[in-house]
């Protein structure tokens, strides 16, 4: 009793076994893709970000760029020293900080400051800032990073916790564009 | 005797893999196909052995963990019995396979071996290519250093700017917000089990393919590849001019992948293991790091572009690199083979492999990074200081105080970012310096800010000096109008 338009019973089977294999495929999926997307998922709210102290203010003399370090505020078990972090801190006067990423605008490798000639250096492709940060030469497009800094009970303390990248300065830091020189 | 034919009756019995393996090796190739030509991608397939082999071995000691990689690989080299050596097999090995594989691929496209009917094999050995280059990038991460640490900033930054998903994919690809343990975790587990996973199936079928379809015969100028008819062609070739695989052409094969293993073995017992150089610690900012020397032709460009074009360069060149090589078979599928009349194709290589090595050899000596050093470390030649004035030499201290030897060389030593300034006075008139010192441009820093009235004069007076003995100073012909010529002449003398 079968024709082309009849469905056989084992045929009917295979196919509710293929759309079985599907719902449960999909059901295991759905936390798989979940736990992957785990460090996209919380950077969307800027969760990663926390204040973290630098130290007291008369560690940073008036008119002088030092270099400071901080502890990223999310620390794993197997993070080693990479959660130690370095920034430039740069005292205007007062109360008055700017505190660049260490991380060039460009590609991210370690910036050196040299005092004398009022000039931070990239190692790697050449790119080199002045004093306040702005971009001088080479190839970044933009000025040094800029962490969000407090003055509290003495303290400096930035929001920090997420490695700046040009494509993606978070929220928190949001370089300026280069001065006219 | 009797026994061993035995035992072996009994497993083919259940097996039933002798016929097919005995086909396999005796499968009839075109004579002129036992080449040394054609020995590059059995080579690349034993270094790949080989690689799977010392990674394992590595695997065994290595701690993939933030906090514990690098002690675990100074561990490799000093502390385990022969630890280095298995490292500098697997590092060694990384070398040579990204170079046979090059080598491979570049012979495969001059003896037009991508045409009908082998267009699937060559998609799949670029994809094989690709999958190369990632081991050999997540291995460098594997290397938990300082230039791994920074490589990783380096491969984030570029991620990040992807446009819109951007910094999400840095986020995924560091396993969170900074390069810290979820980072090498992540690239352990692809460097360890997704690459060669992957590698292991694509390699099954490239083979599998060069089985089905038969090794390429050996080119012959105006022996043209039609679709309808090649298949036959192919199959009389083999005909009347084969010989089996084994052993015609397999010894050439065997001789060149044991001598490739004893030249990895020979560098890495000459040579040693790739570092690790300096721990991962971020705070320790005194780092100029480097990519492996397969990617530094990359660095080199990235240095070298334009700043608006490295965007687009990067993220665009890429697609179009791949997307070329994909459609390359679908392209010329068809027609001659034979590199003696593919004019454009020799010089596309010629042109790609100069330009790899150029970029490579400049990597070398960095001519657009400053020398960090160079104000401190490398004094002015006595020889520019002969016969001056105290102004000229307070400005050759100005010179190096500034650091302005980080970028501009002096009898050759310093850095080569901005000019050499050994005869900058025959370039620049007084004005001229004084201006560019000022006001920068030119990808030179505007030093305005940072130099007082009385450090700039001393600084152009020096550089004013800057001339060969026979060649005088340029000078500003207008100016030598409106002041007069004798004035100016008059303040030359009294110098």
């Amino acid at each position: 009793m079968t024709n082309e338009n009849s469905i056989s019973r084992r045929g009917l089977f295979m196919k509710l076994g293929i759309l079985f294999n599907g719902l449960v495929a999909t059901a295991i999926a759905v936390p798989i893709v979940r736990y992957m997307l785990a460090s996209v998922m919380r950077g969307r709210t800027n969760s990663y970000l926390d204040w973290v102290p630098l130290g007291s203010v008369n560690e940073f003399p008036e008119g002088e760029t030092r270099l400071a370090t901080f502890r990223n505020p999310n620390v794993m078990p197997t993070d080693g020293k990479t959660v130690d972090t370095a920034c430039w801190v740069r005292r205007v006067e007062g109360d008055q900080f700017q505190v660049f990423a260490i991380n060039c605008a460009h590609l991210g490798c370690p910036v050196r400051w040299f005092p004398q000639s009022g000039l931070f250096m990239c190692p790697c492709h050449g790119g080199a800032y002045y004093r306040d940060g702005s971009r001088a030469s080479g190839p970044p497009e933009r000025g040094l990073f800029e962490y969000p800094y407090k003055v509290q009970k003495g303290l400096v303390t930035i929001q920090a916790g997420e490695l700046p990248t040009p494509g993606a300065p978070t929220a928190a830091l949001e370089g300026k564009k280069p001065r006219c020189a | 005797m009797r026994l061993i034919s035995q035992i072996g009756e009994w497993f083919d019995h259940r097996l039933q893999l002798a016929a097919p393996i005995r086909e396999t090796v005796e499968h009839r190739v075109p004579r002129n196909t036992a080449s040394w030509f054609y020995v590059f991608g059995s080579a690349a397939l034993t270094v790949f052995i080989l690689q799977i082999v010392t990674g394992i071995l590595l695997a065994m000691v290595y701690v993939p963990s933030a906090a514990e990689a690098w002690t675990s690989l100074q561990a490799l080299n000093h502390d385990v019995a022969l630890g280095w050596f298995i490292r500098a097999l697997h590092g060694w090995g990384s070398n040579f396979m990204v170079a046979i594989v090059l080598i491979h691929m570049v012979q495969v496209f001059l003896f037009g071996a991508y045409k009908f009917p082998r267009e699937l094999t060559w998609i799949i050995g670029v994809f094989l290519l690709l999958m190369t280059l990632g081991m050999a990038f997540s291995g460098q991460v594997l290397r938990f250093d300082q230039d791994a640490y920074w490589g990783l900033g380096i491969g984030a930054s570029i991620a990040s700017r992807v446009p819109i998903i951007g910094p999400a994919a840095v986020k995924l690809m560091l396993g969170g917000p900074i390069i810290a343990g979820a980072t090498l975790s992540r690239f352990f587990a692809l460097h360890v089990f997704v690459i060669p996973g992957m590698l292991i199936g694509f390699v099954c079928l490239h083979l599998l393919m060069v089985l089905k379809l038969g090794i390429n015969e050996w080119p012959m100028p105006g022996r043209l590849v039609k679709k309808a008819t090649y298949d036959a062609e192919y199959h009389e070739l083999t005909k009347k001019d084969g010989a089996p695989f084994v052993p015609y052409a397999v010894w050439k094969d065997m001789f060149f992948a044991a001598f490739i293993l004893l030249a990895i073995a020979a560098c890495a017992m000459y040579f040693g293991p790739f570092g690790p150089t300096g721990r991962p610690d971020p705070t320790i900012i005194q780092t100029a790091p480097k990519p492996d020397y397969f990617f530094l032709w990359l660095y080199a460009l990235l240095s070298l572009l334009p700043p608006s074009m490295e965007t687009p360069a990067l993220l665009i060149g890429p697609v179009i690199a791949i997307f070329v090589l994909i459609l390359l078979p679908f392209l010329s599928g068809e027609g001659e083979k034979s590199w003696r009349r593919r004019p454009i194709a020799v010089l596309t290589i010629m042109l790609i492999a100069i330009v790899l090595g150029t970029l490579t050899h400049l990597s070398g000596y960095t001519p657009w990074s400053p020398h960090m050093n160079a104000w401190s470390g490398d004094p002015v030649p006595d020889k520019f200081l002969r016969d001056t004035t105290a102004l000229q030499r307070q400005g050759a201290l100005v010179f190096q105080g500034k650091q302005c030897r980080n970028c501009h060389a002096l009898g050759d030593l310093g850095g080569q970012r901005g000019p050499a300034l050994d005869s900058v006075a025959t370039r620049l008139t007084e004005d001229q310096l004084i201006r560019q010192v000022i006001q920068g441009g030119g990808n030179m820093p505007a030093y305005g800010k940072n130099l007082s009235p009385a450090e700039t004069t001393a600084l152009v007076a020096f550089l004013e000096t800057l001339h060969p003995r026979t060649q005088a100073p340029a000078r500003d012909a207008a100016r030598d109008m409106v002041l007069g010529v004798e004035q100016d002449r008059r303040q030359d003398s009294q110098r």
